[in-house]
């Protein structure tokens, strides 16, 4: 519970790329900080695909007080 | 005072009957007895309330429609016509509709408890949270066992596999079903679930009160998180699709509108990552045509092109020093001529060719006036054609 979900993961990177295109489409930028955005947007677009295609649905069943009857 | 015949009588009897509008259209009450379904199809029994017993009939093909036929000493609600019935003179309900009495009963509750929690504002439209578009954790209450659990875990499998499932498992019909389902859902309050579905799979309506009832709506308008309802189908209403954010009309369709698409997911993936590569392949086609400016005014500073504009210069420069120089050339040479015409005006031999005479003394000097000779003195004349000597006297 206390790791970060395939989802989250996902969100947090798709976030930073949407911010990355964002500052690149903004303009006004040096070639040298584009370039590397650019990797770096690169780099997680990957990872999120990858999130994407080794996505697993992990199913939990929680424990509670009472006794399960079925 | 009149005389009819049984079949004048039996006539006016089912004229009668069918003419009240309360018997034409009507529920009845009752316990089954004598169930018996003929070789035709047809089913007839009798309903009975204490000492009171009344026939009824099922036409085949209301039979049919029903499905599930009632037993004997089932207590049903059974809805139709009275007529009466000639060939046994009496009086029967022909049924077209049945059932389970307690459906009445528990209808009433159903209605009885929707209009008070909705004065209450348990349903109120403006508290429906809107879901979060990624549920990292989803929280789902309802039968381990069921197949409602099976179908919302394959459609969120394809959906989003991304997230994670909580199960909180509940009995979700029968007696004290209701308090199991409110247990699991105080026991996803406690865990991070970003929204909980609660499911259940079609049933008859008793089988789905358990999500009638009045702990169980109170327990999800309590839930900090969005609820999803996706309980029975698509026909079925229960409490809690009320008081749900939000209705599904089965356990899958709450799953399909909890999750987004993985599939679209890519998509806007592959949308975000070429919006990048069209940004940095403009920039960079940007920076070469800038370059190319750049270069260019700086090629006209080279040495080079220095030296070159030097020479030019140069040339110009020796070109019009040049020209300059011819000119003063010119100039001078037509003085010079001046002065040697100038020159050839003062030639003492024109002079002499005038007839004029240059006149030198004994010592060869010019003689300019007489006082400068003496008598005796042999002078020497220049004439034109030559000299000639002579003294003074």
């Amino acid at each position: 519970m206390t790791t970060d979900t395939a989802s989250e993961r996902y969100e947090t990177l798709f976030a930073r790329l949407q911010a990355i295109v964002t500052r690149l489409e903004g303009g006004d930028i040096a070639l040298e900080e584009s370039l590397l955005l650019y990797e770096e947007g690169t780099a997680i677009a990957v990872a999120c695909q990858r999130l994407l295609d080794a996505a697993a649905l992990s199913v939990q069943q929680i424990q509670q007080g009472h006794p399960q009857s079925e | 005072m009149k005389l009819l015949t049984v079949t004048e009588l039996s006539f006016y009897l089912r004229e009668l009957l069918d003419a009240d509008e309360i018997l034409r259209d009507i529920w009845v009450e009752g316990e089954v007895s004598n169930f018996n379904r003929h070789s035709s199809g047809h089913c007839y029994f009798t309903l009975k309330d204490g000492d009171s017993q009344l026939s009824a009939v099922a036409w085949k093909a209301t039979a049919a429609r029903i499905g599930t036929l009632p037993r004997n000493g089932d207590a049903i609600l059974a809805h139709g016509r009275i007529s009466y019935y000639e060939g046994r003179g009496q009086i029967q309900i022909v049924v077209d509709d049945l059932r389970p009495a307690g459906v009445g009963i528990l209808q009433a509750q159903y209605e009885r408890l929707k209009m008070r929690l909705e004065a209450e504002g348990l349903f109120d439209y403006s508290r429906k949270r809107a879901l979060p578009p990624m549920p990292h954790r989803i929280g789902i209450v309802t039968s381990p066992t069921g197949a409602a659990l099976q179908d919302i875990l394959q459609v969120i499998g394809r959906r989003y596999p991304l997230a994670e499932v909580l199960v909180a498992p509940c009995r979700v019909q029968g007696s004290g079903a209701a308090d199991t389902i409110v247990e699991a859902l105080y026991a996803l309050y406690e865990l991070p679930v970003d929204l909980i579905i609660v499911a259940r799979g079609g049933g008859s309506i008793e089988d789905l009160w358990a999500f009638n009832e009045e702990t169980v709506a109170r327990a999800v308008f309590a839930s900090p998180v969005p609820v999803v309802s996706g309980v029975g189908h698509e026909t079925d209403t229960t409490i809690i699709d009320y008081v749900a954010d939000l209705r599904a009309p089965t356990p899958s369709a709450a799953a399909e509108l909890c999750t987004p698409d993985a599939a679209e997911l890519a998509v806007e993936l592959a949308y975000a990552v070429e919006r990048m590569d069209v940004c940095v392949q403009n920039q960079i086609s940007q920076s070469r045509s800038d370059l190319a400016v750049l270069v260019r005014r700086f090629e006209q500073h080279s040495p080079e092109r220095r030296i070159e504009r030097d020479r030019q210069k140069l040339d110009e420069l020796v070109q019009r020093a040049e020209r300059r120089i011819g000119h003063v050339l010119a100039l001078e040479q037509t003085r010079l001529q001046g002065l040697q015409r100038q020159l050839v005006a003062l030639n003492p031999q024109a002079i002499l060719a005038r007839g004029y005479a240059v006149v030198r003394g004994a010592h060869q000097q010019i003689v300019t006036h007489p006082d400068h000779v003496v008598t005796g003195e042999l002078l020497t004349i220049t004439l034109r054609g030559g000299e000639l000597q002579a003294k003074v006297e």
